[in-house]
């Protein structure tokens, strides 16, 4: 039973946690570090959702988790009941197993559509997308609505629109292409990726709806800070507030778009300099440390 | 950009340009023509054409003994459906692409996605029963998954 209590707490540790990080200000601040908090309390919750019913299921074996399940499976593979477990019981270890493949091919799957859409937008690109003597490297779309975005994989492309070409001068163009190759040096679509397929299994979840919110958000700001560090402030600010405008200029006035809040709330950061908060940073990812490590234990002792 | 992909642009760029005003397409005799400054071989044109044939992005009729080759899509839905990936309009909820910001109203999605109507289904299902042609994908992060999106 104590075992089953560990992961209920962790459950709902991992719920205040994420709590306190959708609140927090300082993670804009340190956007890596808050990622990664965010990262940790993803795997220790799915973790703890597994081991939970598990836990319940096999308190009958006065074992950890991991042990107890495995007299549980040797058990099984000699064919023989397993000695005090109810048939509730084995169905609450089945319940567990069964979050646990659920969590995993959700994933699995939201990996398999991402490549297969890529693919296809590679594709395209490979047909209709030019080259620019004034964007080295980007590829460009002759498109009058203003994108820029990054195609991501082994071999990824930074892709600008004919729009966003007009829309820009040299130095902001210049930001947004360095923001964009952050993107795709440190593969911030494998970092969504888990958030968007959690999304996606539980659509009706406010907390994973959040943290999925939070975390893109994140992104934008980490790319943000690594396009500060090569161009300063006020390129990345400028590209930002012409995106922002060119959505003003036409919209309907309160009829703005989605992005919007979270590109006020980048261009602000952007503008006042705070230094990152090192000891919360370290705070936060030692608690988010801690939580994973309680689950893992449990399954490995 | 590899070197097929060049081919393929270049063979799709003559398909583009030089059949408005035909609708019945282009043979691949006349293809190899359009592009006589490369010198490629009948038999690469004849390649890199199935190869489009099968990502969907040509169609091809029988004539005779011979087949004829026609774009499935304009260049424009091509872009339109690359913009509407891009504003993350495309209704996929993948993390397929990351993007700066996005800076989109209704009206340019209406105005996108009409575009898209307008030159017809740039997405036409692959055709399952043609044959994996034995050229190697380009790209080796990916499997050879020859499905239309979503």
């Amino acid at each position: 039973m104590t075992y089953a209590l560990h992961f209920g707490l962790t459950v709902l540790a991992c719920w205040l946690t994420a709590q306190v990080l959708a609140r927090s200000t300082w993670t804009w601040r340190s956007p890596r570090v808050a990622i990664l908090c965010w990262q940790a309390v993803g795997l220790a919750a799915g973790l703890a959702a597994m081991g939970l019913p598990m836990a319940l299921g096999l308190a009958g074996y006065d074992l950890p988790t991991g042990s107890a399940l495995w007299a549980l499976v040797g058990e099984l593979r000699r064919g023989a009941w397993p000695a005090g477990v109810t048939a509730l019981q084995l169905g609450l270890v089945g319940l567990g197993c069964g979050i646990g493949v659920v969590l995993f091919t959700t994933t699995l799957r939201s990996l398999h559509s991402a490549v297969r859409a890529q693919r296809r937008h590679r594709d395209l690109l490979t047909l209709v997308a030019r080259q620019d003597p004034t964007v080295p490297g980007a590829l460009v779309l002759d498109h009058p609505s203003a994108a820029a975005y990054c195609l991501p994989g082994v071999r990824p492309r930074v892709v600008i629109s004919a729009g966003t070409l007009d829309l820009l001068d040299q130095a902001e163009l210049a930001a947004v292409l360095t923001h964009e190759q952050a993107h795709a040096q440190e593969r911030h679509d494998l970092v969504l990726l888990p958030f968007t397929a959690l999304r996606r299994a539980l659509p009706w979840l406010r907390w994973v709806r959040d943290a999925h919110e939070r975390v893109t958000l994140l992104v934008e700001m980490r790319a943000d800070d690594k396009a500060r560090e090569r161009h300063a402030e006020a390129p990345l600010a400028g590209a930002l507030r012409r995106f922002a405008a060119a959505d003003n200029r036409l919209t309907p006035a309160g009829a703005l778009g989605l992005g919007d809040h979270d590109l006020e709330l980048r261009v602000h950061r952007l503008l006042e300099t705070g230094r990152p908060p090192r000891l919360l940073g370290t705070a936060a990812l030692a608690v988010t440390t801690t939580l994973v490590a309680l689950p893992v234990s449990l399954f490995l002792s | 950009m590899t070197r097929l992909g060049e081919l393929e642009r270049a063979v799709m760029d003559v398909l583009w340009d030089l059949s408005p005003g035909r609708t019945d397409g282009l043979m691949v005799r006349e293809v190899v023509d359009a592009l006589a400054g490369r010198e490629l071989a009948y038999t690469t044109v004849l390649t890199v054409l199935d190869r489009l044939a099968g990502k969907g992005m040509v169609r091809r009729e029988r004539e005779g003994r011979a087949w004829r080759y026609q774009a499935a899509a304009s260049r424009e839905a091509h872009i339109a459906q690359l913009m509407l990936d891009a504003l993350d309009l495309g209704g996929s909820r993948d993390a397929a692409l990351v993007r700066f910001a996005r800076s989109v109203t209704g009206t340019e999605a209406e105005v996108l996605r009409a575009a898209l109507i307008a030159s017809g289904e740039p997405n036409p299902p692959a055709d399952p029963a043609t044959p994996v042609d034995p050229v190697s994908p380009a790209d080796p992060a990916t499997p050879a998954a020859k499905t239309p999106k979503h």
